[in-house]
């Protein structure tokens, strides 16, 4: 207790010095908070806007399907029989059916993946309501990035084809009843959405599905032959992409505390040559070698809770203002293949706060620790004299 | 002045290392200092003044002998008795005072108190008083840059009173002094002396601080040259 109160009175009386460490200190600080609450904003916004307009709370694969594999989908389809048919009729989950088909904009051709959904059903957000047929061809919805690549506007009017079950091409023309603006790629680069019996009707694949997506009342489990994948496998793209954001800006912050820790420590190394005579005074007067070692020390630690109080005072507000307007977000990060939005919120939580205060005040102290243990062997005679070279 | 010994030295040596061989600063010095005493080691410079002070004031040992201080023999003490030591029982005045910068007159004084864990109450009382003793009532929110050389070093004198210690050790405390700030700081000395009942060993070669002792050991090369008691001094 002693330490931290003369630690202080040191810190006070050294004016300046003290502060600028203070600043950069707390600058790094903010900074980290900030890094931090971005990536966890983006996480948040990425994780919520996957639930909302794919995942739902979780999905029942058929066991052949592989996201990652279109070949896959010639096969992974069954019919909606049995218990999970109670379980659509009772609103609990809703069907998709997904195939490959392509498209012809523009003269060109493009593939796509063609997915069919319920048109009444409301455990995603996909404007599927849009779908219900009201003329001619095939109502369909696309998302913008979709609608921008293949150059489409609501209502236009563009040539797709597809196989059926038998293998056997068929074509029809397709209008854009509209284009949604959804965060999530996966959903939108390369698909196009159409009504689900709409498309079980054209690839005779009656009353058959790829996969279901679980509302909140669907208590989770396999049904029959179908595969429950919850939230957390359906989001392991999303944390493995966060991790390695994480790992890659936490490079940014640590370099960055490395320098304000480097003054604080270059700060005590000249310190404990510069107050030689003080360290001597003090022993003089009765302090133990230990206790000015803990002086030091505790002036690091000083510095670091000074650091927390300034970055919270001019940080917090700072940092308040970015969570309510948010930072834009440059449309290449489309690129990362998982939902980012127009705008990042970033979210500061007690946990990243209190983290971060730990981390500044464990590393300030451990930097100040490493010089001020030459104080140990220090000759008080040589000391009082300021000769210790 | 008691009879009862405080300060007790036998046959002590002082070495340190010097390249490949070895210095003798203090050659089997045996010398008793008793309670209440206002003595003074005086010598040439190298004469071993400051190594016999820095001994008996714990922040040293030596290399051969004994130095019992205060019934506690100081090459036996570990850092953290002999800290106690001092911290209880012993003051130091140094020629460059050696105050705490940044701390004001009040905070300098307060220090040894803060270390023997008195509350807020009593530290303030006896560090008023012992600024009383040097007349710097009136400096308590200084800083030491603030004070001229003469202050600070009465400033040093309450910081080595302000705990009642039983001995204070003062080395060369009128070095960067004028004459007048010289008598009037070992005047204060020897007022607290008679007054507090305190023991005091100065390291000096100031003719002026000389003429206020009762005692004078002359130190020449390390040995104790001369041992004088004198019968009255000034003030």
């Amino acid at each position: 207790m002693i330490a931290l109160k003369l630690a202080f009175r040191n810190l006070f009386g050294a004016g300046l010095r003290t502060w600028l460490n203070v600043f950069v200190l707390s600058f790094a600080f903010v900074i980290i908070v900030f890094v931090n609450g971005m990536l966890d904003g983006w996480n948040r916004q990425a994780y919520n806007d996957t639930k909302d307009w794919v995942a739902g709370n979780g999905q029942l694969w058929h066991a052949a399907y592989d996201p990652y594999d279109p070949f896959c989908l010639q096969d992974a389809h069954a019919p909606v029989t049995g218990k999970i048919s109670g379980l659509v009729k009772s609103g609990q989950i809703t069907p998709v059916l997904i195939t490959q088909a392509s498209i012809f904009p523009g003269g060109g051709m493009q593939n796509i993946l063609l997915r069919g959904i319920d048109t009444a059903q409301r455990i995603i957000r996909i404007p599927s309501a849009s779908l219900k047929a009201s003329g001619e061809g095939i109502p369909a919805v696309v998302g913008k990035r979709m609608a921008a690549a293949a150059k489409l506007k609501k209502g236009d009017r563009v040539l797709m084809q597809w196989r059926d079950k038998n293998g056997t091409f068929d074509a029809k023309e397709i209008y854009i009843a509209e284009i949604f603006s959804a965060n999530v790629p996966s959903i939108d680069n390369g698909q196009v959405w159409i009504s689900l019996h709409e498309l079980q009707k054209i690839t005779g694949l009656e009353n058959q599905a790829t996969l279901f997506v679980a509302g909140g009342q669907y208590a989770g489990g396999d049904v029959d032959n179908w595969v429950f994948r919850d939230l957390k496998f359906l989001m392991k793209d999303i944390d493995a992409v966060m991790a390695a954001k994480k790992s890659g800006t936490s490079m940014v912050y640590i370099l960055l505390l490395a320098l304000a820790l480097l003054a604080i420590f270059d700060t005590q190394v000249l310190s404990v040559f510069r107050r030689q005579k003080e360290i001597g005074t003090y022993i003089a007067l009765g302090m133990t070698r230990g206790r000015v070692v803990g002086i030091f020390t505790a002036e690091g630690t000083v510095i670091s809770i000074l650091a927390i109080i300034a970055g919270f005072i001019y940080g917090i507000p700072l940092l308040m203002l970015i969570q309510k307007t948010g930072i834009p977000m440059p449309g290449s990060v489309d690129d990362y293949g998982l939902a980012i939005s127009d705008k990042i919120f970033p979210y500061y939580s007690i946990g990243l706060m209190m983290s971060t205060v730990v981390l500044v005040i464990i590393s300030a102290t451990i930097v100040s620790y490493l010089p001020a243990r030459r104080i140990s062997k220090i000759n008080p005679t040589e000391a009082l004299k300021g000769k210790i070279q | 002045m008691s009879d009862n010994p405080i300060i007790s030295i036998t046959g002590l040596s002082r070495r340190f290392r010097m390249g490949a061989g070895d210095f003798t600063a203090l050659h089997d010095i045996n010398l008793t200092f008793k309670e209440g005493e206002f003595a003074g080691l005086v010598g040439p410079s190298g004469s071993g003044k400051t190594t016999l002070l820095n001994i008996i004031g714990s922040l040293d040992i030596p290399s051969e002998g004994e130095a019992i201080v205060l019934g506690k023999s100081v090459a036996t003490l570990s850092h953290k008795e002999s800290a106690m030591l001092r911290n209880i029982h012993i003051g130091f005045v140094f020629q460059t005072y050696n105050l705490l910068p940044v701390y004001t007159v009040f905070e300098n004084v307060e220090f040894a108190l803060l270390l023997q864990k008195k509350n807020a109450a009593e530290r303030k009382k006896a560090v008023m008083e012992a600024l009383e003793w040097v007349g710097l009532t009136d400096k308590e929110r200084s800083r030491p840059a603030q004070l001229s050389g003469g202050e600070c070093q009465r400033v040093a004198i309450a910081r080595a009173m302000v705990k009642r210690p039983s001995l204070v050790l003062a080395d060369e405390p009128s070095a960067n002094l004028d004459a007048q700030n010289s008598h009037h700081i070992v005047q204060t000395m020897k007022r607290l002396n008679r007054e507090l009942k305190t023991t005091f060993i100065f390291a000096t070669h100031d003719e002026k601080v000389m003429k206020y002792l009762d005692r004078i050991i002359t130190l020449i090369d390390g040995r104790v040259d001369k041992d004088v008691f004198v019968e009255s001094s000034k003030n």
